[in-house]
């Protein structure tokens, strides 16, 4: 794993910075003069976590690039709460066609470049779960097939938010969202549905994917970097809670997100040409009722029939454990 | 030309804005507040030390050191004695024990004590002169705190101890296997050194006399009588006070004890004299203590070092009769409160000494014809706001007043009398002072500290301890010393983590750069709380917001 080596400093690699740091060994977000490249003033709901990841993701590859990056995003929240027309909240060169074809219009801008034989000047494409597991699948899908010079970025919030909160091919099983009520003897989104878009990902046999949260900055910007650091096709999947759509205090994003990787319920790794080269190890490991109690929109499993539900999710913890040796160390 | 072609209109012609027109704070319901609250440790430690303050310096290393040195002194001016000596409760305190282990303050302040003595740093030099005149009385720790903290006030200070040097029970009561007297006599020295005045062996006997000398005083004599109990004996046995053995092995000529020693008190001075009596020619030294182990005053490490020095104790024992070298000692019970009783059984224990560890009163001679000063339990009667006896202008502290009899405690207490006697002389009443919130274990995140296992500092081992007064605990070089400073979780403090910075969604926190620690927007705070939820050290508040 891509992470850095910090000697101890009371606080080690987990938290954003640090006073005793060396400067090199500074996150980007710990800067006082970072890009701050989506800025204040944007109108995402009270601990947005898609909002923070954004600013993170786009900062780090704002200055991997030298400041020479070009912004694509698909149609969803980040879009909307960001450019309420005539503000825009981005400062990087940022453009916004349609929900599905973020993929299709990056590659374009990427195209264009080689065209005009510039190579000091990247393409970053973003969206939702919405925009990308659904929506922009195929667009996505032909970017990486292509090997597109573009690193495409997905917030995963898992459902279609800021329409009201419906079921997204993204949503987990169990789920209550609009379109999934917890009624009846299966409650929530069904099982058996759904797609994992990290696997389909790394199906492509792409260059890099990689997953991460908004519960490990250090974690995220190495990835950023890396990513930055090569070229064709690169994916990268965050989760990023969402208060509103998931029924929690707005405190908790960051709290929540720690706990679905402590969990087992969503695996951070990394990796290249199709194959997982690093995971990262579980540090203190939390019941799944941790990451699920919290949620309104599981709130069912907490009452009386909602026992096999729960035990389905210790079951996905525990295959997810299984698979991706997260009580591993990487070698 | 077609409509195509016409130039747009109305809102289509708006030209390219900024989010930050829009000021997101107005969604607020709570506001996040940065708060300052004073730690466990802070709160546990009798001398009031700034511990979370002073370890924060020397988490800097190296350039930090001095600094953390000064905010020590700032309250203690015997960081060097106290980091060997004191008991150390802030310890107990300390919330890290609540993670995995406490942090070794104790063992970073001796750090810092012995890197100030090797560097020769001074204390800071006095105010300036107020032409008031205090007299101090003692010159144990009590006295000495009080002593400096008046002399920083830029007060004449003189120091009158009755005995041949200057220290009271650091130098004449804790043996020097826990303080080398080297040490000491250093950080006496520097309070010389910044113009208080110490005359030895001379003994205060007229208090009226010393009140029209001098403009206040300040009575920190100690309690350095042993106290006695009644102990059936005959003529033969021999029956010394724990207190008179420490002090005549300090001053350099040990008594002669024999090689059994009977050892009556389960308290420090009981452990200290078991332990000294092995080191001055005893194969034998056993503990007599009335009840269990739970129950013992001693401090757990000194009986634990007492223990591995081969000191032996007998638990429920109470002596019931001493003739010549052989002991009668009587079986307790305790009861359902925990009180010991005798039970009728008895034994026997040969020992050529008994040393009674049972206790220590004040010398209160000076104060006989004083009516106007209270004594309460054989200690001196003070205000406890102003430290103040019955009669203006004289104050007291230490073991001769009430409190805990330990040397953190005299420090702390000396240096309030300093206050007092300060205001006193200003003629202004002490302060008001703002009540402490706790920064307690429950608001700290402690998913951000490294995971780091306390630094320990190595003994001497027990074979090579008890042939000598050699100092027992070593001290922690500067690579542990600094990693041990950072185990500290800075609780209820910020110790700029930039998690409230990084963490921002709404990018609504500014940095203001090193040591200035952040500001939050509020033009644009949306007040979701991640910051507070977030920070490490619990430095953060969510309020109300008020509309």
């Amino acid at each position: 794993m891509t992470t850095v080596h910090i000697p101890f400093m009371q606080t080690g690699t987990l938290a954003v910075g640090g006073r005793l740091l060396d400067l090199e060994e500074r996150s980007v977000q710990s800067q006082a003069d970072r890009p701050s490249s989506l800025t204040k003033g944007h109108r995402a709901c009270q601990g947005c976590a898609e909002a923070l990841a954004a600013r993170w993701v786009m900062d780090t590859a704002v200055e991997e690039s030298g400041g020479k990056l070009i912004v694509a995003n698909a149609t969803g929240c980040l879009e909307v709460f960001s450019t309420l027309y005539p503000e825009s909240a981005w400062k990087p060169p940022w453009i916004h066609s349609l929900f599905a074809n973020a993929a299709a219009v990056a590659t374009g801008i990427a195209s264009a470049l080689r065209a005009q034989g510039r190579d000091d000047v990247r393409v970053l494409a973003q969206g939702g779960d919405g925009g990308t597991v659904d929506i922009g699948l195929a667009a996505v899908s032909g970017m990486f097939e292509r090997n597109d010079d573009v690193l495409y970025v997905c917030y995963d919030n898992q459902g279609y938010m800021n329409t009201g909160v419906q079921r997204s091919s993204a949503t987990p099983p169990t789920a209550r969202t609009a379109t999934t009520p917890a009624v009846g003897k299966a409650p929530g989104a069904p099982y058996g549905q759904g797609k994992s878009m990290p696997k389909i990902a790394m199906a492509h046999e792409i260059p890099y994917v990689a997953t991460a949260t908004v519960a490990d900055l250090r974690d995220l910007e190495s990835k950023v970097r890396t990513a930055m650091s090569m070229h064709g096709a690169r994916y990268l999947h965050v989760l990023v809670p969402c208060p509103v759509g998931w029924g929690t205090s707005a405190a908790q994003s960051i709290a929540l997100s720690r706990a679905a990787v402590e969990s087992g319920i969503f695996p951070v790794l990394e990796a290249r040409d199709g194959e997982i080269v690093a995971t990262h190890p579980i540090r203190e490991r939390v019941d799944v009722e941790e990451y699920l109690r919290p949620q309104a929109r599981f709130a069912h499993l907490f009452k009386p029939g909602g026992e096999e539900g729960l035990e389905r999710w210790r079951a996905l913890a525990e295959a997810n454990i299984r698979r991706f040796r997260l009580t591993e160390a990487t070698p | 030309m077609s409509s195509h072609d016409a130039p747009p209109t109305h809102g289509l012609s708006t030209s390219p804005a900024t989010s930050l027109a829009y000021h997101t704070g107005t969604w607020r319901t709570e506001r996040p507040v940065y708060v300052e609250l004073t730690p466990p440790c802070q709160l546990a430690c009798p001398s009031g030390e700034d511990i979370r303050g002073w370890l924060g310096a020397a988490q800097e290393g190296a350039p930090g050191t001095e600094k953390a040195w000064r905010r020590i002194v700032n309250t203690n001016p015997f960081p060097a004695v106290m980091g060997r000596i004191c008991y150390h409760p802030c310890q107990e305190g300390c919330n890290r024990g609540e993670l995995d282990e406490e942090v070794g303050i104790n063992a970073v302040e001796r750090f810092l004590g012995d890197a100030a003595l090797a560097a020769g740093w001074a204390l800071p030099a006095p105010s300036a002169a107020t032409g008031r005149r205090v007299l101090v009385v003692g010159s144990g720790p009590a006295g000495l705190s009080a002593a400096y903290h008046l002399r920083r006030m830029g007060h004449e200070v003189t120091v009158r101890e009755a005995a041949a040097e200057p220290g009271g029970m650091m130098r004449y009561g804790i043996p020097a296997y826990r303080l080398p007297r080297d040490v000491l006599a250093a950080e006496i020295q520097r309070i010389v050194d910044i113009g208080v005045v110490i005359e030895c062996s001379t003994r205060v006997t007229d208090l009226a006399q010393a009140q029209r000398d001098f403009d206040a005083v300040v009575l920190t004599v100690g309690a350095g009588i042993g106290h006695h109990v009644d102990i059936p004996a005959g003529a033969a046995a021999k029956i010394v006070d724990a207190i008179d053995v420490l002090r005549e092995t300090a001053e350099g000529h040990p008594p002669m004890l024999g090689r059994k020693v009977a050892v009556y008190g389960g308290g420090n001075t009981a452990m200290d004299a078991a332990r000294t009596a092995k080191r001055i020619g005893a194969s034998d030294a056993v503990v007599v203590y009335r009840r269990t182990r739970e129950q013992m005053p001693a401090h757990p490490t000194e009986l634990e070092d007492a223990i591995g020095e081969g000191v032996r104790v007998q638990w429920l024992s109470t002596i019931a009769q001493v003739e010549g070298e052989r002991l009668t000692i009587e079986r307790m019970e305790l009861d359902e409160d925990g009180r010991p009783h005798g039970t009728g059984e008895f034994e026997e224990l040969d020992a050529d000494a008994v040393v009674l560890a049972v206790g220590q009163d004040a010398d209160l001679s000076l104060l006989e014809g004083a009516t106007d000063i209270s004594v309460n339990d054989g200690v001196v009667a003070v205000d406890e706001g102003t430290m103040m006896t019955g009669r203006p202008g004289v104050f007291a502290a230490g073991d001769v007043s009430p409190g805990s009899r330990t040397a953190t405690y005299a420090i702390g207490r000396g240096h309030r009398a300093a206050r007092a006697v300060d205001r006193f002389l200003a003629g202004l009443p002490m302060p008001a002072e703002p009540p402490a919130r706790e920064a307690t274990y429950a608001r700290l995140n402690t998913w951000y500290y490294s995971d780091a296992p306390k630094q320990h500092r190595a003994t001497l081992e027990a074979a090579r301890r008890v042939t000598g007064f050699e100092e027992v605990m070593q001290g922690l070089d500067a690579e542990h010393a600094v990693f041990e400073a950072r185990r500290c979780m800075s609780c209820g403090s910020c110790f700029e983590c930039d998690n409230c910075f990084g963490m921002c969604p709404d990018d609504a926190i500014r940095k203001l750069g090193p040591g200035l620690k952040f500001e939050i927007d509020y033009d644009y705070c949306k007040g979701c709380g991640i910051c507070a939820n977030e920070c490490p050290a619990g430095s953060i508040d969510m309020i109300p917001e008020i509309k």
